[in-house]
């Protein structure tokens, strides 16, 4: 383990801060300094980066002041989440409990109610990290990612967000201002698992599920899987083994050995090897479909 | 140089920071707030928790300037040495302190929880407190002073 390699007591570089109170001001900053400037939401993975040198940005940009970015609205095909919210937030309001229990679900498996005090969800996202725990969630969910940038708001599902590598789709001047999250299907049963080294660590596997049952088969299936791929995947081979059939212990054993084909784990992750990833994906698969079913299963 | 403006423990201040500043250091270091401690710089040991407009976060990750024309309570704002806070009473009388490094930290967001909850049951007080280590009185007596601070509140 290499913790406190580095002097964690203080960030040893040199930046020059900017809070714009709108979003073209950000954009404007955003344009100008390019590479060269990093957003500041939360901080929770911006600071330790800065401390240990991971992340050197000449100027910080606190999007912190621009108003109206930690929404959290119903709207009637789902919810609008600002970038900003916190995780705390989502975590505890009680529509997103009511409504979409997953997402409360996930961000509650978030570090401590101090980190989430601080994190955002789109900090969560933009991090870029394959075990970011919201990411699962928004992609079983097919949520959509609203970008601003020069030429104004486009928006992005959150499929095509991830690029993989730490990579996001964001050009220039681009920064994320929310989401926009549908209601899963009516009757649907949700459920999301994860492993760390320990209950406030970063996932070393997630899995989110989504399922309706519908004559006794499963009528809609949807499971995303972290940590295991460059970015977070869907596992899009077990989803078509499971729709249309019963939920069966044979049918879910077939569908979970779709799982390793879904995921690429990398060799040099910190935290498990491949095998470990391959095989606690797989475990999590099942655990996840069975509990989301168990839950589809009390819709009347 | 940036000039910002906190409230810190009921008192409006200004202060001339550099931006990579960290909140920890400015109440340590600049307020001589010594109560607040640094314990891991990575956010997982709790021991520089202070409340950022109410709410219970890490000082050791957010930059002073960010708590610019915000509100910042540390561990000293709870009592002074004669009157002391129910969480902190009941903190000494379960045991719950040895060496204490920890103890500001856990009064801080004990007192979180509290606000929110003022009648935690043993599981939400662990869950509530998990981002707080504690490497000498393994928790029980921490648990049972967190009951005990909220029965006193409660009565
Ligand atoms: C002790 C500890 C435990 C943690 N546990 C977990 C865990 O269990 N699961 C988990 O998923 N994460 C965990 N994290 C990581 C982190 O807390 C979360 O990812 C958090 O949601 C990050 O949000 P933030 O607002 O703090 O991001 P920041 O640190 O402010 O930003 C993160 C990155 O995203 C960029 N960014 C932020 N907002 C935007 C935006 N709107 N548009 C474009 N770019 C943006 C920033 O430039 C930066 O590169 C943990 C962190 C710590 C320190
Ligand atoms: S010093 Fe801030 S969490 Fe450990
Ligand atoms: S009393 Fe020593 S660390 Fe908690």
């Amino acid at each position: 383990m290499t913790i406190n390699k580095v002097n964690t007591h203080i960030v040893p570089i040199e930046f020059e801060y900017h809070a714009p109170g709108s979003l073209d001001e950000a954009v404007g900053l955003l344009e100008r300094y390019g590479e060269e400037a990093q957003i500041l939401a939360g901080g929770t993975d911006l600071i330790p980066q800065m401390k240990q040198r991971k992340a050197e940005p000449k100027h910080v940009v606190n999007i912190k002041r621009i108003p109206g970015l930690a929404c959290i609205e119903e709207t009637p095909d789902g919810f609008r989440i600002g970038a900003l919210a916190k995780l705390r937030a989502v975590e505890l309001s009680p529509q997103i409990k009511e409504k979409i229990p997953l997402l409360s679900e996930a961000a509650q498996s978030i570090g401590s109610v101090q980190i989430r005090n601080l994190g955002t969800i789109g900090g969560n996202i933009c991090n870029a990290s394959p075990s970011a725990d919201m990411a699962t969630p928004l992609l079983v969910l097919d949520a959509t990612v609203h970008i601003y940038g020069r030429d104004g708001a486009k928006t992005c599902s959150i499929a095509e967000f991830f690029q993989g590598g730490g990579d996001i789709n964001l050009g220039r001047g681009e920064f994320v201002t929310g989401f926009t999250v549908p209601f899963p299907p009516v009757g649907a049963g949700s459920a999301f698992e994860k492993v760390g080294w320990t209950t406030f660590d970063i996932a070393t596997v997630n899995v989110a599920a989504v399922v309706t049952l519908k004559g006794g088969k499963i009528d809609h299936c949807s499971i995303a899987l972290g940590a295991c791929s460059p970015a977070p995947v869907r596992g899009v081979l077990a989803e078509a083994a499971l729709i249309g059939k019963e939920p069966s212990a044979e049918a879910l054993e077939e569908a979970v050995e779709f799982i390793a084909a879904c995921v690429e784990p990398r060799e040099r992750w910190r935290r498990a090897p491949p095998e470990y990833r391959r095989r606690s994906s797989k475990a999590l698969a099942m655990d996840a479909l069975s509990r989301a079913i168990e839950r589809a299963r009390r819709f009347p | 140089m940036m000039e910002i403006e906190i409230t810190i423990n009921g008192r409006k201040r200004r202060f001339d920071v550099e931006p990579n500043k960290l909140l920890l250091n400015l109440v340590r270091d600049d307020l001589h707030l010594t109560g607040t401690k640094y314990g891991c710089g990575i956010g997982e040991c709790g021991a520089c928790t202070v409340h950022l407009d109410g709410e219970a976060v890490l000082s050791c990750m957010v930059l002073a300037v960010d708590a610019d024309g915000r509100t910042v309570d540390t561990i000293e704002g709870v009592a002074d040495v004669n009157n002391l806070d129910p969480v902190q009473e009941a903190y000494i009388e379960e045991g719950a302190i040895q060496c204490g490094f920890c103890t500001p930290g856990f009064v801080m967001t004990t007192k979180a929880l509290l606000a929110e909850n003022p009648d935690p049951s043993e599981a939400e007080i662990r869950e509530y407190l998990k981002g707080n280590y504690c490497r000498c009185t393994g928790y029980v007596n921490i648990v049972r002073a967190v009951q005990s601070a909220a029965r006193k509140l409660g009565s």
